[in-house]
């Protein structure tokens, strides 16, 4: 993760840490167990911005379970909890 | 007036400044606050344009897209797709965008021209755009998306000129046939082409230096920090709290003095009788001694507008949000709850924003837990009668803190509530997601704060006008009538209807440690909390006679025991005495069932709260 490089593995935004910076690859709303239906999901997250090839930096974390998190996507800050996070797979 | 000649309706993303510019368009007074979410209803008002034409205009809960995903979105949608009832679909709608921001904006605006309806951009904020460094090139700007675009400072006086302008100029030449409607949900697949669209667009046409609001960084860095965030949270309420009691003291004395100075002027002017007795302890002493609070409500009130005007609010739900989760409360539910410590009523309405049925009627069903403003005169009265005005620990006032830990205990029942109502009715509870836009800090307004602690003062006001003054007559009504027998040797009162009603429900209360002064009082207070303050006012007001120009406060302090007042403080903390609230639980939920669910679970928490506080502090031998 602490790897710079264009070439860095891809990973859910959901295990990034604070401090991360990455762009979106992809969205993947099966894998994250959320609570809303994965188109439900999908859409909400490109509602907010998450599409592909946005900047993303994981500015903030809460206190229980380092959860939610507070994302810059380009110009606006976004909170999500990690579960919906793990949708968006970042590189 | 004039019938309008162009419908207009206003549409954008949460927080864009939507009903910013309806005030400034209308000269109304709507709540404008620094989170997203702040508008859950619609709105209408009306203007003209510089060339004379009439114009309705409707202000709508901002939304990201027309899916309508939760009941304020739904109202939003129903209504530029002309299905509200009994409305026809806007002439003309009014995107309007965060010009800091203008992603979203821009996506919503192409799912928007599918509907077919004329369309103008509104980029507002123009200023902080400015300032930051952002520059539009506006006329590319409508080309490539082909509606007009025009920037606005819904804020600044005039900052709508151009808008103005431009609707004289677009109406003129508005089409009789709107275009066809083409809009059904967008697929992930459409949605994704859109947002790539306005992304390209953005690319095109809006240069962004990477700039982003330094201030909003700074703050964030210790205001979001997973410990420091919540100690500054707390810190933030314990304040509050604190204030209310601390600095509102001074003005509030001063008032006292005022109404009692009042009532004796009327003792001694006017003959001793019915009117007089009407006026000095029916209107006086009973609205008076709601009216004494004023200053308090002012300071709570000014706290919470500072806080969300400023741009905490949201910060305060992503702080609460995990803390709130292991209640069985969504991250959402914060900004509603808090909002109710000012009143419930605008509390349960802000729950309009949450999408999952479950969490909002969770949040729905505890809002009346958290100590709303009309508490803030029962506790006070106890609290400054009962409770010594000394510092612990040397810097804080102890009544602050009983008033503090009243609060807290509000807080911890309502998550406790709320974690029964998950354990044992929603076991397949799965957490809602919790996605919320966190707005850069914005320097609180000083106009817009002063329009809305005047608004509040003033509704405060009319209510002890209206409401509380009605109240107060029947009350004093009761206590005066029958009057004594010629010849009777007991007290007045003690032949009212007062007396009676209040003696037949002693009983009731009794185990509670409540008298029939008490009971009676409580009876009133179901048309609003801070009634029963008026109420005792009036009855130990006129069971004292002649020298009732004593204050009520200090009248509580001989005539009750100190377990009945803390369990009177208890009683409070649950009471479920206000009929409007109970009315917009119906409302919002659409049934009676719930209204009856709530005025239950909390009238017996409330007995039994009383019930225990009473016996315990009897065996601490407080009775
Ligand atoms: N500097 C500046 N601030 C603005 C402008 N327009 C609105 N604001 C501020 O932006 C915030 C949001 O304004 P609102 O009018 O409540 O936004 P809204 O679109 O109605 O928000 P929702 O009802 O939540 O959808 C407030 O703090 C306003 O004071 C503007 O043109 N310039
Ligand atoms: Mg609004």
């Amino acid at each position: 993760m602490t790897d710079i490089h264009d070439t860095r593995p891809h990973m859910p935004l959901g295990l990034a840490q604070r401090g991360y910076t990455g762009v979106i690859q992809h969205l993947s709303a099966k894998d994250a167990g959320s609570a809303l239906s994965d188109i439900e999901l999908e859409s909400r997250l490109i509602e907010l911005g998450f599409v592909e090839g946005a900047r993303v930096e994981v500015l903030h974390e809460g206190l229980v379970g380092r959860d939610p998190i507070a994302v810059r996507v380009d110009s606006i800050t976004i909170a999500v909890r990690r579960r919906e996070a793990m949708a968006i797979i970042v590189a | 007036m004039e019938l309008p000649q162009l419908h207009l309706a206003l549409v954008g993303t949460p927080n864009s400044g939507k009903t910013s510019l309806f005030n400034a368009l209308t000269g109304s007074r709507q709540k404008v606050a620094n989170y997203p979410g702040v508008t859950v209803e619609r709105k209408e008002g009306f203007f003209v344009t510089p060339l004379g034409r009439q114009v309705s205009v409707v202000d709508l809960p901002g939304t990201y897209s027309l899916r309508g995903r939760s009941p304020d979105e739904e109202i939003t949608r129903d209504f530029v797709l002309g299905k509200a009832s009994g409305e026809t679909a806007p002439d003309l709608i009014l995107c309007v965008a965060d010009s800091t921001n203008l992603r979203l904006t821009i996506r919503l605006l192409l799912e928007l021209k599918r509907t077919g309806r004329p369309m103008v951009l509104v980029l507002n904020m123009f200023d902080i755009a400015s300032r930051r460094g952002i520059t539009v090139d506006v006329e590319r700007l409508a080309n490539e998306l082909g509606v007009p675009v025009v920037t606005s400072i819904a804020v600044r006086k005039g900052g709508t000129a151009d808008l103005l302008a431009l609707t004289d100029e677009i109406s003129a030449k508005l089409a009789a046939e709107p275009g066809e409607n083409n809009w059904r949900v967008l697929s992930v697949a459409e949605l994704r082409a859109t947002q790539r669209e306005a992304d390209r667009i953005i690319a095109d046409c809006v240069s962004l230096p990477s700039r982003p609001d330094t201030w909003t960084a700074r703050i964030d860095a210790i205001v979001l920090h997973p410990v420091g965030g919540l100690i500054v949270l707390a810190a933030i309420l314990f304040v509050m709290f604190q204030a209310v009691f601390a600095w509102a003291q001074p003005l509030m004395e001063l008032l006292n003095s005022g109404f009692d100075s009042l009532g004796e002027f009327v003792h001694a002017t006017l003959p001793a009788g019915l009117l007089q007795s009407f006026l000095q302890n029916g209107v006086i002493s009973g609205v008076g001694s709601v009216i004494v609070f004023l200053p308090q409500i002012i300071i709570i009130f000014l706290f919470i507008l500072l806080l969300e005007d400023f741009g905490y609010m949201a910060r305060a739900a992503f702080l609460m949000d995990r803390i709130m989760g292991g209640a069985g409360l969504h991250g959402r539910a914060f900004i509603p709850l808090l909002s109710s410590f000012a009143c419930a009523i605008p509390g349960i309405m802000a729950t309009r924003v949450i999408d999952n049925k479950r969490d909002r009627l969770t949040t729905i069903l505890i809002a009346p837990l958290m100590t709303c403003s009309a508490r803030i005169p029962v506790y006070t009265l106890i609290i400054s009668a009962f409770i010594p005005a000394k510092d612990v620990w040397g810097f804080i006032n102890l009544q602050g803190l009983v008033m503090f830990g009243l609060y807290a205990a509000g807080i911890i029942s309502a998550l406790a509530v709320s974690f029964l109502i998950k354990f044992f009715m929603l076991r397949d509870y799965a957490p809602a997601p919790f996605m919320l836009e966190l707005p850069d800090y914005k320097m609180p307004r000083l106009k817009s704060i002063a329009i809305g602690v005047y608004t509040r003062a003033k509704m405060f006001l009319h209510r002890a006008g209206t409401t509380i003054f009605s109240m107060m007559v029947l009350i004093w009504f009761l206590a005066s009538f029958p009057q004594p027998p010629v010849g009777a040797t007991e007290p007045a009162i003690d032949f009212s209807l007062a007396a009676i009603i209040g003696k037949a429900l002693a009983p009731l209360l009794a185990p509670v440690g409540f008298n029939w002064q008490i009971a009676v009082a409580l009876i009133p207070g179901m048309a609003a909390r801070e009634v029963a303050v008026a109420a005792l006012g009036t009855v130990y007001a006129i069971e004292g006679g002649k020298e009732a120009a004593e204050q009520i406060g200090q009248v509580l302090a001989t005539k009750w025991s100190l377990a009945t007042a803390l369990s009177m403080l208890a009683w409070y903390i649950f009471a479920p005495q206000c009929a409007s609230t109970l009315a917009v639980i119906r409302r919002e939920t659409g049934s009676w069932t719930w209204m009856a669910v709530t005025f239950a679970y909390m009238l017996v928490l409330a007995y039994a709260a009383s019930l225990l506080t009473y016996n315990v502090a009897v065996a601490f031998g407080a009775g």
